[in-house]
């Protein structure tokens, strides 16, 4: 498989990044912010993008989706991370989608996908426990009660938690945090007797809450996948968020860098460009170089996921390190370079920096990433 | 619908492809060349004196040879394989898979074959690329001066024209392997009033013609890789002019492309045990069986992150090349990476083998290898351009900066 996007995906690229650039600049998303938007994203944006048949890019056309791959959800989470716009589209329908899809039977699938497909249901993967991303340290409990289970525990970093319609709660049914066995996902409704979600105002004015369980009852049709065999299922459905967030990040740093190369060819000091300055040149040019060697990495790594999800670990972990460490160097030399003008509010760059940082904490970041390759290569 | 099917067929002979190429490796590539090559005894460079090092060396490369995949994307009558882009990249996959060593290491192959397939007459073509493709000649690169290096334009060796052939005068520095090449590909000012990109020509020449002499320049590694090599009324036919006459750059900056590009992939990627294990025997294990060393550990992770993705970025490189994509100016920005991730691995390599890798003469050390290969990377990112210098073209070429 070439590293360069076919015909069909250079389409759906150029139809989606003229849809968000468009409808979604990154005065969308100041603007969501400043009002103090309720929800914090555009729910009539949101079904102008299901109708164009983004919503259930990855459902299978059976459900009513489009039936498209990995490399193709990267293309528009891509194009997302140029503008940030603040979207279901990764809760709901790259990784809710993709959970429900890989570890649903077919009356959960039937039930749940031709809506996430329409547009009509939002979706989200509730993992994270403590500050940082460690999916083996599940401790919220799940234990056997009459035909099913009661969940008690919390919830951080729930990506759209304050708006979904239904939850896929990762428990443990057995042994104890850091075990693999002992692993189940649950689907929760939110509304659902001791739930308790607090919407989390983040720095980058994007979306995500905090849930409390409290002897929430679930029945045993709520079981996503095989009770405590869960690991193997979050695993791929996690790989599939972090190569969707690395190409969100992807998209992010190409557009910051664009700005800065910009903004170093008309800004004027000492009586030059200060594009003209070696000391900025090379920095420029060596982070144009580490975005396109995170481009082919993060390419890669999609593409090893439409190929088999299962033996995509490696270059997952590649990709999601190197997003997260060339977003961080984007982002800053971004700030950098524009100087004073950098730091104002009124100015656009610090939105990508704010952005980046949540990115780079979303299902792990590069220090993570590069542990587990480390551990995968076994030294 | 008719596109799709197509592909599909294509998809499917590659797969046929794919299959007799690997019962075909299998078949043919011995043992003894499918483990990496250790020592420059084990490369094989061609040339009038070669000599192979062992058998399996010899059959590897007559085999390879025979079946045109020396150079698997040349044409046929060049001695080449005429594999598609698409095939040539199953058959690196099938090499890569098995570990199998590159058959023949050729300046002529990696630098001067593409640039005579692209700016080569016809009988410049007949004469040279056979030859090439069978490692029959061995090619040295005569670029550099002494006070012509990062600014490579202002080289100063002159030709002057003499009826049918110019005459050679002037010295040349930094030439790998002069002293045993064969031929030499050549940079020289053929008109000294030009502006200097406008006065040089490309000149090709037998390394035994007569004021041709060589002198190795011993390095910091102990080795002498390169040569001073002086040129004194060296007698040369027009006709060996590659190009037009004082239009010699453009060949010379293209040549540069395919030598940045191949200087880039030099690094030992995705080759033998995994970085860590390596560390790890040396170093030892704490009790969960990592590498006894947290902060070279993540030095050596975050390597690897950076080697693998490296390794993507190369591979889209060349598909982005087959899809008329490709920035023309792109093999700067992978030298640059790929040179300085080289200098990365062995500054590891020395921290990892510490006490060990200081030896630099006993058979046990295998006489110095570590610490001369170290010391041998610090020239990645000077020759061929450095990084200074890539990054500059980077900026100006791709970046658009002002007055870069």
């Amino acid at each position: 498989m070439a590293l360069v996007l076919t015909e069909e995906q250079s389409m759906l690229r150029d139809s989606a990044r003229g849809l968000i650039s468009d409808k979604a600049p990154v005065s969308h998303l100041r603007h969501l912010r400043d009002s103090k938007d309720p929800i914090g994203f555009s729910r009539e944006f949101w079904h102008s993008f299901a109708e164009m048949g983004f919503a259930g890019l990855l459902v299978p056309e059976e459900f009513g989706g489009s039936g498209l791959g990995y490399v193709e959800a990267g293309v528009v989470m891509e194009e997302i991370g140029r503008t940030l716009m603040p979207s279901p589209f990764l809760a709901t329908s790259v990784v809710a989608a993709s959970a429900l899809n890989r570890g649903g039977n077919a009356a959960q699938k039937s039930e749940y996908l031709p809506k996430i497909a329409s547009g009509s249901l939002l979706a989200t993967l509730a993992v994270d426990e403590g500050a940082k991303h460690r999916p083996l340290q599940t401790s919220l409990q799940a234990v056997r009660a009459g035909n099913g289970f009661k969940l008690s525990g919390a919830k951080a970093l729930v990506v759209d938690g304050h708006v979904a319609d239904l939850v896929i709660v990762a428990a443990r049914t057995a042994g104890s945090a850091g075990e693999r066995d002992g692993l189940t996902l649950f689907l929760v409704n939110p509304k659902a007797k001791g739930v308790a979600i607090e919407r989390t105002i983040m720095v980058d004015a994007h979306n995500a809450a905090r849930i409390e369980l409290a002897n929430v009852e679930v029945n045993a049709d709520s079981v996503l996948g095989e009770v405590d065999q869960g690991a193997a299922l979050l695993d791929g459905v996690l790989d599939i968020g972090r190569g969707a967030v690395a190409a969100e990040m992807v998209g992010l740093s190409e557009e910051v860098f664009n700005r800065t190369v910009e903004y170093l060819k008309n800004r004027k000091q000492f009586g030059k460009l200060i594009g003209e300055f070696q000391a900025l040149q090379h920095r420029a040019a060596e982070l144009y170089v580490d975005i396109e060697i995170t481009r082919a990495a993060t390419m890669k790594a999609l593409q090893a996921l439409d190929a088999d999800v299962t033996k995509a670990a490696s270059s997952i972990a590649v990709a999601k390190a190197r997003a997260g460490t060339t977003a961080t160097r984007a982002v800053q030399e971004g700030v950098q370079m524009h100087g004073g003008m950098g730091m104002t509010d009124q100015f656009d760059i610090g939105f990508f920096m704010k952005r980046a940082r949540v990115c780079e904490e979303l299902f792990g970041d590069a220090n993570y990433h590069t542990e587990q390759l480390a551990r995968a290569r076994g030294y | 619908m008719s596109e799709s099917k197509t592909s599909e067929t294509e998809t499917a002979d590659l797969e046929t492809f794919r299959n007799e190429t690997r019962a075909w490796l299998e078949a043919n590539c011995p043992p003894e060349m499918r483990k990496p090559a250790i020592s420059d005894a084990d490369v094989f460079w061609g040339g009038r004196n070669a000599k192979f090092s062992s058998e399996p060396q010899r059959i590897w490369f007559e085999r390879m040879r025979d079946k045109g995949w020396t150079v698997p994307d040349w044409p046929k009558e060049y001695g080449g394989g005429r594999l598609s882009a698409a095939e040539h990249k199953v058959l690196r996959a099938e090499m890569g898979r098995i570990g199998a060593r590159p058959p023949l290491s050729s300046f002529g192959i990696w630098m001067l074959g593409p640039a005579l397939l692209k700016y080569g007459n016809d009988a410049q073509k007949k004469e040279h690329l056979p030859k090439i493709a069978a490692g029959e000649i061995r090619w040295c690169q005569g670029y550099s001066e002494p006070n012509a290096g990062s600014d490579l334009a202002s080289l100063q060796t002159r030709a002057e024209s003499d009826g049918d052939d110019f005459i050679i005068t002037g010295q040349k520095i930094w030439t790998s392997y002069a002293n045993y090449a064969d031929w030499i590909f050549c940079l020289v000012r053929t008109d000294p009033a030009a502006k200097k990109h406008d006065g040089i020509s490309f000149i090709l020449f037998d390394m035994t013609s007569k004021g041709v002499s060589t002198k190795p320049i011993l390095l910091i590694s102990g080795y002498s890789p390169f040569c001073e090599t002086f040129f004194d009324g060296v007698r040369v036919p027009k006709s060996h002019v590659v190009g037009t006459v004082n239009r010699g750059w453009d060949v010379a900056k293209y040549l540069l492309q395919h030598e940045r590009a191949m200087i880039s992939g030099m690094g030992e990627r995705g080759v033998g045990r995994p970085l860590g294990q390596i560390a790890a025997d040396s170093v030892g294990t704490d009790t969960l069986g990592r590498l006894d060393d947290a902060m070279l550990r993540g030095k050596i992770a975050s390597f690897d992150v950076d080697e693998a993705a490296l390794a993507a970025c190369a591979e889209r490189a060349v598909d982005l090349a087959k899809a008329g994509q490709a920035h023309p100016a792109f093999s700067s920005a992978m030298k640059y990476y790929g040179t300085e991730l080289n200098k990365r691995r062995y500054e590891i390599l020395m921290s990892a083998g510490g006490v060990d890798a200081l030896e630099w003469e006993s058979e046990r050390s295998r006489h110095g290898a570590r610490p001369r290969a170290w010391l041998r990377t610090k020239a990645n990112s000077i020759e061929g351009g450095t990084t200074e210098v890539m990054l500059g073209i980077v900026a100006k070429r791709i970046l658009d900066l002002p007055g870069a």
